[in-house]
């Protein structure tokens, strides 16, 4: 039993955190942020990079990696906060790939992967899905209603863009007439497992992102004196933050490997690694800007991006209580 | 990553899953009280002891099978999934042998380890004390030497199967004009005498598992000195690293166990369809695997790159918060079995509140988070 990732696995994540820590600063996130756009030139040298295609198939004309490989992208990508549509766009491939038929995935998955076709995915109610992440910018829509899925075109589609509380990546409504587009009558609910994974992955590298702040605030915050972090009320806390991080890091790696090499426990393990992803991203992130104090309140700070991506990531595809309700019921199976 | 075990992993674990089926430990005597139930336990040990099956994480040398941690974790598990008990001398296998390995004397080896094994000598913790808890190094037990023996004076609590053992792992302060950590050593105390006296301690299950030592003036020979004088603290350490590691995973096995019977009963009475039961259930299921995976993320880590990451400090935390919330719910759903005194729900509902203070509180558990994982600044304490 190992839990360690792979020399190419570590080399991936080596190379993801210094390239975002380059490109994605900060100042950088906070500026595209403020705008409400994605970073161009970012998405483009990650699509030059094949980060998008990183789990698609090779013969779909992805690099044909596993779903640890993407989800170790995705915590990069929470970490850096990212202002880039590629989680939005490895959903509507992976809902694809596993959801699609072969047809399907031929025509389709070589534009995602390469970043010439830009996806994304919603849940729809009534043919409506909100706060679709990326909604604005995609050219091409999985909407999942009631366990089944379709795939549309723009064209197919009405979008509206929306303002979500996370200005990081652009949203929007995505309406879509019954009928409209074409059925996924595949593995819908093998591609939503996978979605879940990824989801979670970034929603651990955002609270490892806010428990790394953290510390670093109350080393060298003093009040009375002595720095913040040596009262036991802030340092058990930021023990509290780690573990939450960590019982999502472990569900998360445990769903990833599952997904690859155990697909049987998938289910399970996928609606584990998100609830408890969604639940430690928001109170890992809520208790980043309770420990900042008064500055972590202040739109100058930087916390309060990571609170609202947390709570964006949480929402998508059901939030925690959702996957508890799904895990009962296989409990009760 | 491979979350999958070896086939020398798979066939430890079968063989010992095929030797458990096949001996089983008598019935749990239901008269005799707590001398019954530990005669019991050590004649299992000794049967374990026979067919190899007592320590397997020793080296062959001195009658283990040299397991390796993962094995040693397996072990635990399958004793768990078997639900037979722990082998009586459950704290000379864990923690006194494994200490003696590090730091006894060829001779000391020699004279100790293979009692230990076969249950024939019962050994004990003499570490507590009434005013040194999360505070060990604080401790005032005395020995001062005469001659080529040291005698004994003060107090220990928490002594589990004190009534039952011969020897006692006894940390105790040997200079008092150094600082605290320093003026300590480690003994084995010959318990047979009359200097040492064991009260039960009843807890609040109503049983005593546990024992106060009252110690006055007891005489231990110079040879039974582990480590050297001065040197306590460092010995102490090394039997409480010892403490934590393996039997988590029996404990880890009993909750799963407990909470699989508990959604049984809920799905018979119709609760698994309320969502307030359902939520619950399903976070203590997450938890429950959460604990299982930490562990074995710990474990293997240490096994594979010698680091331990964050888990260790981790997972007794989250297992006892877990085990506790369980108990809780279970009472609930259970009902009024639940809360009749000497049912196994209401003793489960009860101990499991021992759970966040034995073995390293929550509280300290957090401190030691905070400080080695997380490197925020030490409290600063007198």
């Amino acid at each position: 039993m190992d839990f360690g990732l792979s020399e190419d696995q570590r080399e991936i994540q080596r190379t993801a955190r210094e390239l975002l820590s380059e490109r994605a600063r900060p100042e950088r996130v906070r500026e595209h942020a403020e705008a409400r756009r994605f970073d161009e030139a970012l998405w483009r040298e990650l699509c030059e990079l094949g980060w998008p295609g990183i789990a698609i198939d090779e013969r779909y004309g992805g690099q044909g990696l596993g779903r640890v490989e993407l989800s170790i992208l995705c915590e990069e990508l929470g970490r850096a906060l990212a202002p880039v549509p590629l989680l939005a766009s490895a959903l509507a491939s992976t809902m694809i790939e596993h959801g699609g038929s072969e047809e399907q995935r031929e025509r389709l998955l070589p534009g995602l992967a390469s970043g010439e076709a830009l996806g994304t995915v919603g849940v729809a109610r009534d043919g409506v899905a909100e706060l679709v992440v990326a909604a604005p910018v995609a050219q091409l829509f999985v909407l999942i209603e009631d366990g089944s899925a379709r795939v549309l075109g723009a064209e197919q589609t009405q979008v509206e863009p929306v303002d979500s509380i996370d200005s990081t990546r652009p949203a929007g409504r995505v309406r879509a007439p019954a009928g409209a587009g074409e059925a996924l009558e595949g593995d819908v609910t093998g591609g939503v497992d996978r979605a879940l994974v990824a989801i979670a992955s970034e929603l651990v590298g955002v609270c490892d992102r806010a428990l790394e702040m953290t510390v670093a605030y109350v080393k060298e915050r003093k009040q009375f004196g002595v720095p913040v972090g040596s009262y036991q009320a802030v340092s058990h806390r930021c023990a509290q933050m780690l573990l939450d991080t960590e019982k999502a890091r472990c569900s998360a790696a445990f769903a990833a490997w599952a997904a690859d090499a155990d697909p049987e426990r998938l289910g399970e393990a996928a609606a584990m690694a998100k609830a408890a992803a969604s639940d430690a991203g928001v109170e890992v992130t809520a208790s980043a800007i309770q420990a900042h104090g008064g500055i972590g309140f202040t739109w100058e700070a930087d916390v309060h991006w990571l609170y609202k991506r947390a709570h964006i990531d949480a929402a998508l595809f059901g939030g925690a209580k959702a996957q508890r309700a799904r895990l009962a019921k296989l409990l009760a199976s | 990553m491979d979350l999958t075990f070896n086939e020398r992993e798979t066939a430890f674990r079968q063989e010992l899953r095929g030797w458990l089926a096949a001996n089983p430990p008598d019935p749990e005597p239901e008269q005799g009280g707590e001398d019954a139930h530990y005669a019991w336990r050590r004649d299992w040990q000794r049967r374990l002891y026979e067919a190899g099956w007592a320590a397997p994480h020793w080296p062959a040398e001195y009658g283990g099978r040299d397991a390796t941690l993962t094995e040693s974790a397996i072990y635990f598990e399958e004793m768990g999934r078997a639900r037979v008990p722990l082998p009586a001398n459950i704290l000379g296998l864990l923690l006194g042998g494994p200490t003696l390995m590090v730091w006894g004397s060829g001779a000391q080896k020699e004279r100790y380890l293979a009692p230990i094994l076969s249950a024939e000598e019962i050994w004990c913790q003499g570490f507590s004390e009434p005013d040194a808890g999360s505070d060990l190094a604080s401790l005032k037990t005395r020995a001062v030497r005469d001659g080529d023996e040291w005698v004994v004076t003060g107090q220990k609590v928490w002594t589990s199967g004190a009534q039952y053992s011969k020897w006692c792992m006894l940390v105790a302060r040997t200079d008092p004009d150094v600082p605290k950590h320093k003026g300590l050593t480690y003994f084995l105390m010959d318990m047979e005498q009359d200097a040492v006296q064991v009260r039960p301690l009843r807890q609040i299950t109503g049983e005593a598992e546990f024992n106060e030592l009252f110690i006055e003036q007891a005489r231990i020979p110079e040879e039974n000195v582990v480590g050297g004088v001065g040197n306590g603290w460092k010995v102490a350490l090394t039997t409480l690293m010892n403490e934590r590691a393996g039997l988590g995973f029996a404990l880890q096995v009993r909750m799963r166990q407990l909470l699989d019977d508990t959604i049984a009963i809920a799905a018979r009475r119709g609760l698994l369809d309320d969502p307030l039961y359902a939520d619950a259930l399903a976070d203590l299921h997450m938890r429950c695997e959460q604990v299982r995976l930490l562990a074995w993320k710990g474990l293997t880590d240490v096994e594979r790159y010698g680091q331990p990451g964050p888990e260790g400090s981790l997972v007794k935390w989250l297992w006892s918060e877990t085990n506790q919330r369980l108990t809780q719910l279970a009472a609930e759903i259970v009902g009024p079995e639940a809360l009749s005194a000497g049912t196994s729900w209401s003793y489960e509902l009860l101990r499991a509140r021992g759970n966040t203070i034995e073995g390293g509180t929550t509280e300290v558990l957090k401190n030691i988070v905070a400080e080695r994982v997380l490197g925020l600044p030490r409290l600063k304490a007198a």
